[in-house]
């Protein structure tokens, strides 16, 4: 009894459960919907949504598809990372999206017009998404000015200038920039034996990359002075100033290495040349957002935000599964919106079970 | 009939909270038309037990009779409706509305949706003229005394028809005058006719304004007694289970150079262009306490902020040791000032960080924490954070690795007392650092100061307990609208001069020194 309380006090324990549940309630609202849908394939068109890649019999078409889904985890990983570091210091940066968005500007520019090398590249995204990520942190810590506002305020700027900056290098008869490899082969991320091993072109080192800087965060957070300051920011900032600490440059280098995480995630998919940005898209690309999804099912903790944001990759590519004889074509994105949108409750059912434990006895 | 002489019984309640035991088989009986006292040290179950008679917990045991007549209380309407009304320690009150809007809300008289207000208007004046409490109808709270907002919460219970009439310690946020007129107000009120329980662990009060007293200690009865036949040494000794000596012991002080320099000071409040502190001048020496006494909401907290560096100052100059700090950084400042925040909460620590990391939250910066290249030296803080744990008796669950959020006030209290001291301060600001805290905590932390004040540390204390200030000072500065007007010996002064001054009816000019 003793043990069984005691584990369920337990931070870490809590998180993974909660992130189960959410995990497990998103799959089962994801399964009701399909099931209004129609009924009799329901079970099955879930089972390939969870198979994802495992829907192919034989072994080299699964590695190549588990490639494509690990090629769009690290832009994910590094944008709910983003998201992760800024809600350590008590900021919700929703403007993730727009900094993932100068981040593809950037490094598709340097690519594309300048036939820049990868890794100059890569830091020409770094660059864009501190600048824009300092925005924020400015008016934050300046003007008072909410970073949700104006980091949402941001996003459609930077999409509207991503669209126009990047028509300079698009191809002529597509709104699509020009692919990477018909220019500059040398501004894809080498691979190291990657790409034979998955059978898959766009299987790079970004990958490997994305989880080393997701421990590099960890390590920043738990073990540095700079973390300690972050995090007593984040928790209390009255505190903060209280004991001398400079919260408003707390408040304005978080949100610059937070805006550097997500700008570095777009370069790491656009740099492997598994997509081409379009120029004339009208929406903000979804992936900044879902890192919000990523970080909380991850429980606010770098390490298991890898492993969250693979999650939600894994389902958000097993959507392409679906039989679109039978269920309309939108439904995958549905159904994986869905799962997605549940997975960010990870807090409210801990909530839940902190106060259940309260209610059940115990004094505040 | 045989009508029972008892307003309100409360038979046998326990409540139970994991693990503890908040309130073990209390019984309270409130006669009619009495003013019954409930004494017992924070954390004793007054308010749990409160609360449960207010509908906010339900009891694990135990019945409650209202008029002889078995109820239950399930919530705060409930409560409402058996007559039973309520005085918050902290009122609740709409700062923008008038006194009469405050005290319909909730049971407004609307015709076609409109208020009508005359008829409340009339019952509300004949209320106040009936007990004697001058309040008009139509000044904002904002605007009025802090007396006259709790005789606004009275009038609040009485236009609800209640005649059960809870006040917890109401006297807190009074100045002796109010206090006294509050007493007399109460006295009225039972005279009238209705029941009152009164909260409060200030001896002095119970012995002047109570019929009879209950005390609890730790969740557990301990007795009723008839004012007339006890004394407060009795009922201290109820209340604590030993003897507790009131006073302070202390030699007289020696006092060193001057340490603190304030000249001309003025601070603004959160609302710019009105100045809280206005002007202020004062020393502070090695090796002397110097308290500034005043009612809550004077400028002492502006003040604090100013010299501590939390907000900017508008005007005048601050030296520490002889250097001027007017415009430095809180670091700056930190590195001979300890300051022991009004509200530790708030200001006094992380409470979602460990007890470990809240001790080395004022020096975390230092090379013996933190190595070179940035990394925090846990080991090392683990060792200090557990020497200042032992050394001043800080309790939690878990050690240092405990989150501070879990512990007790008592000890986060401590911790911050020991991370402040331990940092061998010039001058230690100490602002409410005993607030909230039992008896037993509030001598331990009186010694410390003292002994800091022994060290030769010079002790700027503000503190809204006239006991605390007359105990612990050598020399008394009264704050009144943002200015310090007077300078008292605590020998050669008593609680009503102070409270003359402390209420504005009575003001000195004072020069910068002695």
């Amino acid at each position: 009894m003793k043990d069984n309380k005691s584990m369920l006090k337990n931070e870490g324990f809590q998180s993974v459960f909660a992130a189960l549940i959410c995990i497990i309630a998103g799959l089962l609202v994801g399964y009701i919907v399909l099931a209004i849908i129609n009924p009799a394939e329901a079970t099955e068109a879930m089972l390939d949504i969870i198979r994802n890649f495992a829907n192919y019999p034989r072994t080299s078409a699964k590695m190549k598809y588990l490639g494509n889904t690990l090629v769009k985890v690290a832009p994910l990983l590094m944008c709910a990372l983003s998201v992760n570091f800024c809600y350590k210091t008590g900021l919700f940066n929703i403007g993730a999206a727009g900094q993932y968005v100068v981040g593809a500007a950037a490094s598709l520019y340097g690519a594309l017009a300048w036939h820049m090398p990868w890794y100059v590249c890569i830091l020409m995204a770094m660059a864009a998404g501190i600048i824009w990520g300092a925005l924020v942190g400015l008016l934050k810590a300046y003007g008072n000015v909410n970073e949700v506002i104006s980091g949402i305020m941001l996003n459609w700027i930077a999409l509207y200038l991503t669209n126009m900056l990047l028509g300079t290098v698009s191809e002529a008869a597509t709104p699509y920039t020009t692919q990477i490899k018909s220019v500059n082969t040398d501004a894809l991320i080498p691979d190291l034996g990657l790409r034979s091993l998955f059978i898959n072109r766009y299987v790079t080192l970004a990958i490997p990359f994305s989880v080393i800087i997701a421990v590099a965060v960890w390590v920043v957070l738990t073990k540095t002075k700079f973390g300690y300051e972050l995090c007593a920011t984040g928790f209390n900032r009255n505190a903060a100033k209280y004991s001398g600490m400079n919260e408003k440059r707390n408040v304005i280098m978080s949100l610059m290495i937070g805006g550097a995480l997500a700008a570095v995630g777009a370069s790491f998919l656009y740099l492997s040349g598994y997509e081409q940005w379009q120029t004339t898209q009208s929406a903000v690309p979804a992936m900044g957002f879902n890192g919000i999804a990523a970080t909380f099912l991850g429980g606010l903790n770098p390490i298991g935000t890898i492993f969250a944001s693979y999650f939600i990759q894994h389902i958000t590519s097993g959507g392409a599964y679906l039989d679109t004889n039978i269920y309309p074509s939108q439904i995958a994105d549905l159904i994986t919106a869905i799962i997605i949108y549940l997975c960010g409750f990870v807090l409210f059912f801990k909530h839940l079970m902190n106060t259940k434990r309260a209610s059940k006895g115990g004094n505040n | 009939m045989g009508e029972t002489p008892y307003a309100i019984e409360m038979l046998g309640i326990t409540k139970r909270f994991s693990g503890i035991t908040a309130n073990d088989d209390i019984t309270l009986q409130l006669k009619k038309g009495e003013i019954h006292a409930l004494l017992g040290e924070n954390g004793a179950g007054k308010s749990t037990l409160m609360s449960i008679l207010f509908g906010l917990y339900q009891p694990d045991e135990g019945i409650i009779k209202k008029d002889g007549k078995e109820v239950k209380v399930i919530d705060p309407n409930a409560a409402d409706r058996l007559g039973i009304g309520m005085v918050h320690q902290h009122f609740q009150l709409v700062e923008c509305f008038t006194v009469l809007e405050n005290i319909v809300l909730g049971v407004e008289t609307t015709k076609h949706g409109f208020l009508q207000q005359k008829e409340a208007r009339k019952k509300i004046m004949e209320l106040s003229d009936r007990y004697g409490l001058m309040i008009d109808p139509d000044a904002r709270i904002s605007d009025i005394t802090v007396g006259m907002q709790q005789r606004t919460e009275i009038l609040k219970m009485l236009y609800r028809d209640s005649d059960v009439l809870i006040f917890d310690e109401p006297t807190a946020v009074l100045t002796p005058q109010e206090i006294e007129e509050l007493i007399k107000i109460l006295k009225n009120l039972a005279a009238e006719g209705k029941s009152i329980l009164f909260i409060s662990h200030k001896l002095n009060e119970i012995m002047e304004v109570a019929d009879r007293c209950s005390v609890i200690r730790r969740g557990k009865y301990i007795g009723t007694v008839d004012i007339d036949a006890t004394t407060p040494e009795e009922l201290s000794r109820m209340m604590c289970g030993h003897d507790v000596k009131l006073s302070v012991d202390k030699e007289p002080a020696k006092t060193g150079e001057v340490i603190l320099e304030v000249a001309g000071l003025s601070v603004h409040g959160k609302k710019k262009g009105k100045e809280k502190v206005r002007n202020v001048s004062f020393n502070v020496r090695a090796g002397e306490i110097v308290c500034i006494a005043g009612i809550d909401g004077n400028g002492q907290t502006e003040l604090v902020y100013g010299l501590t560096g939390l907000t900017p100052v508008s005007g005048g100059k601050i030296s520490l040791c002889g250097e001027d700090i007017t415009h430095a950084s809180v670091r700056k400042r930190s590195e001979k000032m300890s300051h022991i925040p009004e509200d530790r909460h708030k200001h006094g620590l992380v409470l979602d960080y460990s007890l470990e990391y809240n001790m080395v939250l004022q020096r975390y910066f230092e090379p013996q924490f933190v190595s070179g290249a940035g990394f925090l030296k846990k080991k090392v803080i683990r060792e200090y954070a557990e020497r200042l744990i032992n050394t001043y008796d800080v309790r939690s669950g878990e050690g240092a690795q405990t989150t501070v959020r879990s512990m007790s006030g008592g000890n986060q209290q401590k911790a911050i007392i020991a991370r402040e001291i331990d940092r061998g301060p010039k001058l230690l600001v100490a602002v409410q650092p005993t607030r909230g805290l039992d008896v037993g905590a509030i001598e331990n932390i009186h010694k410390q100061l003292v002994a800091e004040r022994d060290r030769g540390t010079a002790v700027l204390l503000v503190s809204l307990e006239l006991e605390e200030v007359m105990n612990l000072s050598d020399r008394i500065l009264v704050m009144y609208e943002g200015e310090i007007v007077g300078e008292f010996d605590p020998k050669k002064t008593d609680n009503e001069e102070l409270g003359m001054y402390m209420s504005g009816a009575k003001r000195n000019t004072v020069e910068a020194d002695r």
